[in-house]
């Protein structure tokens, strides 16, 4: 700058007025004046501090020309560049393939062999996945419960109605390929396949509620069209049609849960799902 | 009174332990070019910077468990409720920790800016063809952080342990699940079993807040290296030579407007975080796998996968008696071929330019159609997914049903895009063809002499 000893009164404004609002800042906090006030005022802080440095770089920028660099990047010259690669072959490390190739085996076997660990990230030892995701805790004579651990009935569902079920006795939150979604539909609405006309009671049939396309809750029902849908992806199921899918990605239909009543009238499950629950896996 | 010898200055002193003045006064030098493009990748930069300074403040209160407490806070309609430490922490952090919700907003909007920064960082350096020789190997760096910067926004944003964060594990488990052979024991790897999974949390916090921000804070040290070594390109203009590069020094120009930049990033997030909500988790309520809200719209930098999977048809295919599920080819292949794209783009571009010459004058985007027509349809296409991924808004403004809006969304990610290349290819070619300065500029005869027919006729004639 022509004069440098005298400070540019449009960067120091800012610079003293940044000052300030961090003040506020601290102020704001032994106050409690909110996020609001907080953020106001550090971002204030911040725009106050990057205008003044702005206004300074602008007034070098007016007095500074192009400045010009070589660049001097390239390949190195051939003479050196052998010379580079004659200095990492050079005797004594000999070229023997044998030596190097049983480094290499020696390294890569630590590498190999330090991987195993990582199968003890698996909850436990000598179960197959694939056995887990195929199978459901649902016994046949297992009561279906609310979340909140209430026994259903058919009666307790009016026509229209939707009721989110659990197997009684086990956490909701540990089991989710349980959860499972009751609905009552009106009389001689249900199209079942011949096998399963006996799995409602009471024109209440249970689905499971994880969708079978990237297993999000099922969560939609809506009363007038009989259709499940899912916010995740907008599946939709046909809840009279055994769950078929209609629209959306989701290839499969919600399995269906085969229900009875037990003595006390309470509904029970009589075996698990009819397939899977939730999305498909690599090697189903 | 003895005479003292002057006492050294610091600076002395340690020059007298490291000699470093003969290179940082060369340093000092170094010359960085002007133009404002060249500004994103910082913005980028001071976002990291940023998102490290608040997240350690935020990784003083978060608990990063499932474990169930009662929560007793501030916060009305959630006391004596009994919810996951890593929910009640979040909410704990929003209402009970003073300052705590500033800092928990900016570090969300920051991880927004950091994307999108990338993202436009990217797009400069595609569209100029900044990535050719001798910067292949610094591209792929920059799309390596880019997917860095996906994955670990994802895993943040899954770490409350919400509705809304628990719903987008839930998908990104089922993507893991399908992975032909591998899916899944993958799956139970991560999830620690069947999904939810009791380690889940504990496991994306470490990947969170340690090891993906060390990966990111190696790859961004190579990045400068490089950079450094290799120096910036430049555009051509007046006095500006492959063999040089023409711009502000570092000291003092370059290193004011530079740290104003900081100051500006850290005020935008700051200012975002104190006066626009994000991410209320509270409101959500906390994550139970048999509820889900609705709508339910992801973030944006992962919102183009949820619209992918939308819609995509119902199909499921076998490959050597094997299922193939429907959601591996939406959540897994697709980002698959778009990150592979951006890897390989420097090599499948020499392959169809021809053009294997050492660049560091960069042209404008202009000078390569084909570049323009790519960049154009890939941003087309993601543009779609993404009102693919929120088609609910659409339904509520339109109140059409939404097979219907579906229906006209699977037509369009494949129409607009072809369009869009189409048009970005003609605005190119036109305005490469004329002395035209901007896009806005070009009138009816520099848009005639774009289109193809013409240009042929024209190299017949010079031929």
């Amino acid at each position: 700058m022509s004069r440098p000893d005298r400070a540019p009164r449009s960067v120091v404004v800012p610079f003293l007025l940044s000052a300030l609002a961090a003040a506020g800042f601290a102020v704001s906090y032994v106050l409690d004046l909110g996020n609001a006030a907080l953020g106001g005022c550090l971002g204030g802080a911040f725009v106050l501090l990057a205008l003044g440095l702005a206004r300074w770089a602008t007034l070098i920028d007016a007095q500074e020309p192009d400045y010009v660099e070589e660049r001097a990047v390239g390949p190195t010259p051939t003479p050196q560049y052998d010379a580079f690669r004659q200095a990492l072959t050079e005797q004594p490390v000999p070229r023997s393939r044998v030596l190097w190739g049983a480094l290499g085996t020696a390294v890569a076997a630590i590498g190999g062999a330090t991987l195993f660990p990582l199968r003890s990230m698996l909850p436990s030892m000598g179960t197959d996945p694939d056995d887990v995701l195929s199978v459901t805790p649902w016994r046949s004579g297992t009561r279906l419960v609310t979340e909140e651990g209430v026994p259903v009935r058919a009666d307790d569902l009016e026509v229209g109605g939707m009721v989110t079920a659990f197997p009684e006795g086990l956490d909701p939150r540990h089991h989710v390929d349980t959860t499972t979604v009751l609905i009552r539909v009106p009389s001689g609405e249900l199209r079942l396949p011949a096998d399963r006309t006996d799995w409602v009671v009471d024109d209440v049939v249970a689905y499971s509620k994880l969708c079978t396309h990237a297993g999000c809750p099922v969560g939609l029902y809506t009363d007038t069209t009989r259709q499940l849908m899912c916010p995740c992806h907008h599946s939709i199921f046909d809840v009279t049609d055994g769950a078929q899918p209609v629209a959306g990605p989701a290839p499969h239909p919600l399995p269906q849960l085969p229900l009875g009543t037990d003595d006390e009238g309470y509904l029970v499950a009589r075996g698990d799902f009819s397939a899977p629950v939730g999305p498909g896996w690599g090697n189903h | 009174m003895v005479t003292l010898l002057p006492r050294p200055k610091p600076m002395r002193k340690l020059d007298e332990r490291l000699g470093f003045a003969a290179t940082g006064r060369s340093l000092l030098a170094k010359v960085f070019p002007d133009h404002w493009s060249f500004m994103m990748g910082e913005v980028a930069l001071y976002s990291f910077v940023f998102l490290v300074l608040s997240g350690i403040y935020l990784s003083l209160f978060f608990e990063p468990s499932t474990g169930t407490v009662i929560y007793e806070g501030h916060y009305r309609p959630m006391q004596g409720q009994e919810v996951s430490a890593a929910y009640a922490s979040a909410v704990r952090l929003s209402w009970d920790v003073r300052g705590g919700l500033l800092v928990r907003q900016a570090h969300h909007w920051a991880a927004h800016l950091f994307i999108a920064s990338i993202v436009v960082h990217l797009c400069r350096i595609f569209l100029t063809g900044a990535f050719r020789r001798p910067r292949e190997l610094n591209w792929t760096i920059g799309v390596t952080m880019l997917l860095l910067a996906i994955f670990n926004a994802f895993a943040g944003y899954s770490l409350p342990d919400d509705l809304l964060s628990g719903t987008g594990l839930r998908i990104f488990n089922a993507i893991a699940l399908s992975i032909p052979l591998v899916g899944s024991w993958l799956a139970f790897l991560v999830f620690d079993g069947e999904f939810p999974g009791l380690e889940i949390i504990q496991r994306l916090y470490i990947l969170h807040v340690l090891i993906v921000p060390a990966i990111l804070a190696v790859l961004i040290s190579a990045h400068l290296a490089l950079l450094i070594r290799q120096k910036h390109t430049h555009f051509p203009g007046p006095g500006r030579r492959h063999s040089n590069v023409v711009g502000s020094r570092l000291w003092p120009a370059y290193a004011l407007r530079s740290l104003s930049l900081l100051a500006a990033v850290f005020a935008a997030v700051l200012l975002a975080g104190g006066l626009l909500q994000i991410n209320p988790v509270w409101v959500w309520g906390d994550f139970d796998p048999a509820t889900i809200t609705a709508p339910s719209v992801a973030d944006w930098y992962i919102l183009w996968i949820e619209g992918a999977l939308r819609l995509f048809p119902p199909l499921e295919f076998h490959v050597f008696g094997l299922e193939v599920a429907n959601q591996f080819w939406a959540g897994a292949v697709l980002p698959l071929l778009i990150f592979g794209g951006l890897y390989l783009w420097p090599w499948l571009d020499r392959r169809w330019s021809g053009d294997r010459e050492t660049h560091h004058l960069t042209g404008r985007p202009r000078e390569s159609p084909l570049r323009v027509a790519f960049a154009s349809a890939t941003l087309m296409f993601m543009a779609v997914l993404l009102v693919a991924g929120s088609e609910e808004l659409l339904v509520q403004w339109t109140g059409w049903p939404v097979s219907a809006i579906r229906d006209v969304l699977r037509v369009l990610v494949f129409v607009l895009p072809v369009l869009a290349g189409l048009v970005g290819w003609w605005l190119a070619e036109s305005l490469r063809r004329s002395d035209v300065g901007h896009t806005v500029e070009l009138g009816r005869k520099e848009l005639l002499a774009g289109l193809p027919r013409r240009r042929h006729a024209a190299e017949e004639g010079a031929e």
